[in-house]
């Protein structure tokens, strides 16, 4: 199918459109049946995609037949394919549990969920970093409304910071796109990178202030240490789908700073070769540690999972600083572990939040929970995932990255740093757990049915840990085949055609 | 031409990213806009400046690059989207929070001299 590449991107935006449109809207049962449809054959279109891309190697779309590098391109390596399947897994997973009610606090969940699907797909898709940047804004405007759907104080609030800031990124992101653009020629990433090679002193001076800018903004959306401020507010503010989706949005961070910083200033871009790695080490390492005191601090389970998502990116920025393939294999197995995962803790602190009155999801004394049986299973398994233990993907995923730091002399910092930041979220993990089910006196508060369709959202995003365990050898061997593209720059000249400027 | 163009978009940065971190929303989406501009004006000379050049092949002697005139274009909605939605927003914060500062609350400053002038009284 010579089309495949687009559809992640043409169906979400075709559904929000549709949805908006007479014959499916104001109708929330409609919207939700139409919604969860059209996920599906997202996710089976994602998965067709990544199949295609792995046997048949990169499939480039160009856009309108305008040959690369005037023309923009779609890019459906094994990366980025991997990042669209998960993104449409993850989105389904939360859409099922919005469905469930929290859809109807406010008008077209389903519209704005659906671009914000387009959006993070686009990035991920787009070979163009022009492109790269307008995917950004498109997620981020579906965002901004996501975040403030239901309304209230808290989210106004949460909402007004996080919407300055990222303006404040965007237009970094322009400033930086304008310098690579004054001295490179080329928006096209991988014209880019070839052109890289051959600049002069100068411009090479300049060029590495625009990638150095562009690590900022990735930087913002990954929410690495000194941009890191903003994360666990507005993720504990955001409703529970929402919070979950938002687990793949910093995760659109780390895959920019991926892409850009191995690809444009990969090995081989001569004297700007790696210029990021100085900075993300010692990021890396204090995001960690934040993170971690950040675990250990929170009051209530949802800026726990908050908090667990910055532990994820310090550590996924960890095996990134190690510039290996290994170590980019291994967090490529992180990413699809600590996604589902996180993404899943914040639909179970929603649970438990409703059933537990007025202490919600608050580390304190409070009635006895209903239904505390099947939450606490649901709750016991993500506990032990997020944390590491075995026999779950957590522990693979570590094992990974700390395997990948071997023969290094950074690995004096990797290993405490990692291991110690896995023991705080163990004990803070534990607290909350005993905290949450065990202490409580009283009777229950009245009995408040689950609703099937949570309970299936959260086993969907959950079910994945055990699965990326057993079929662990094919998950890895497919990581490593595609962090071996990503670092194999002379692959990328054989698939994306350059023609006109050669 | 170039020195001029420079300085103004140094000018227009400077007082965009002075009023962002300014505390009330109002001072805040003016500076959202100056940056706004400021990136405009910005991407337009990454073509580099030329006078008298058409963005068309043949039509002068000498052209200039046409695609920073669409990336311009581009932002120029963009920015212009997000804009109201910044100031919806700070409408929208004015009427949650009760006051228009960024963080929902007037700071110390304030709450210290209303203390004392309670005090004092």
């Amino acid at each position: 199918m010579q089309h495949l590449a687009i559809f992640p991107i043409l169906i979400p935006m075709l559904a929000a459109v549709f949805m908006l449109l007479p014959p499916l809207g104001n109708s929330v049962t409609r919207h939700r049946i139409f919604a969860v449809s059209m996920m599906i054959i997202l996710v089976i279109a994602s998965a067709v995609l990544l199949l295609t891309s792995h046997q048949q190697g990169t499939q480039v779309y160009v856009l309108g037949g305008w040959q690369p590098p005037f023309g923009i391109t779609l890019v459906a390596d094994r990366l980025s394919t991997m990042m669209v399947l998960l993104t449409s897994v993850l989105g389904l997973g939360a859409q099922l549990y919005a469905c469930a009610g929290d859809d109807n606090e406010g008008m077209f969940f389903h519209p704005l969920f659906m671009f914000q699907i387009m959006g993070v797909n686009g990035a991920f898709l787009t070979g163009d970093i022009f492109n790269l940047f307008v995917f950004f804004e498109v997620l981020l405007i579906a965002s901004y409304a996501l975040l403030i759907h239901g309304g209230g104080k808290q989210k106004t609030k949460a909402n007004v910071h996080y919407v300055i800031l990222n303006l404040v990124g965007s237009s970094i992101f322009l400033f930086a796109l304008g310098i690579l653009y004054g001295t490179l020629g080329s928006l096209n990433i991988e014209d880019m990178a070839q052109k890289v090679r051959l600049l002069d002193g100068n411009q090479q001076a300049l060029v590495k202030t625009g990638g150095l800018l562009l690590l900022v903004v990735f930087g913002l959306k990954a929410a690495l240490l000194p941009l890191h401020f903003w994360l666990p507010k507005t993720y504990a503010a955001a409703s529970a789908p929402v919070a979950a989706l938002f687990a793949i949005m910093t995760k659109v961070g780390v895959y920019s700073i991926l892409r850009v910083h191995t690809t444009l200033f990969g090995e081989d871009a001569g004297a700007l070769a790696s210029i990021a790695v100085p900075w993300l080490w010692p990021l890396a390492l204090l995001t960690l540690i934040m993170g971690a005191i950040g675990v250990l601090a929170s009051p209530n389970l949802r800026l726990t999972a908050a908090n667990l998502v910055i532990v994820s990116v310090g550590t996924l920025m960890l095996a990134i600083a190690m510039q290996r393939e290994a170590a980019t294999a291994a967090a490529l197995y992180y990413i699809i572990h600590s996604t589902l995962v996180t993404g899943a803790l914040f639909l179970i602190a929603d649970l438990i939040g409703k059933h537990r009155g007025k202490a919600e999801d608050r580390y304190v004394i409070a009635r006895n929970m209903n239904h505390s049986t099947i939450i606490g299973i649901v709750f016991f398994i993500a506990a032990l995932t997020v944390v590491g233990m075995p026999p779950l993907s957590g522990f693979a995923g570590k094992i990974l990255i700390l395997q990948a730091a071997q023969g290094m002399t950074e690995i004096a910092w990797v290993w405490p740093a990692v291991l110690l930041a896995g023991l705080a979220s163990l004990v803070a993990i534990s607290r909350a757990g005993t905290t949450l089910f065990w202490r409580s006196k009283g009777d229950a508060n009245v009995a408040e049915p689950i609703s099937k369709l949570k309970l299936i959202a959260i086993g969907l995003l959950l079910c994945a840990s055990p699965m990326l365990v057993v079929f662990g050898g094919a998950v890895t061997d497919y990581t490593s085949l595609a962090a071996a593209q990503l670092h194999d720059s002379s692959a990328l000249v054989d698939t994306v055609p350059l023609g006109g400027n050669q | 031409m170039e020195a001029i163009y420079a300085f103004c978009v140094g000018i227009l940065t400077t007082c965009g990213f002075f009023l962002v971190l300014r505390g009330r929303t109002f001072t805040v989406v003016i500076g959202l806009t100056l940056l706004s501009y400021a990136v405009n004006l910005f991407l337009f000379a990454s073509g580099r400046l030329t006078l008298d050049g058409a963005a068309v092949l043949g039509q002068s002697e000498q052209y200039s690059d046409p695609l920073p005139q669409a990336l311009v274009l581009t932002a120029i909605v963009i920015g212009f989207a997000m804009t109201a939605f910044a100031v919806i927003l700070a409408m929208r914060s004015r009427a949650d929070q009760g006051n228009d500062h960024v963080d929902g609350q007037i700071p110390d400053k304030s709450k210290k001299t209303s203390a004392s002038v309670k005090r004092n009284s």
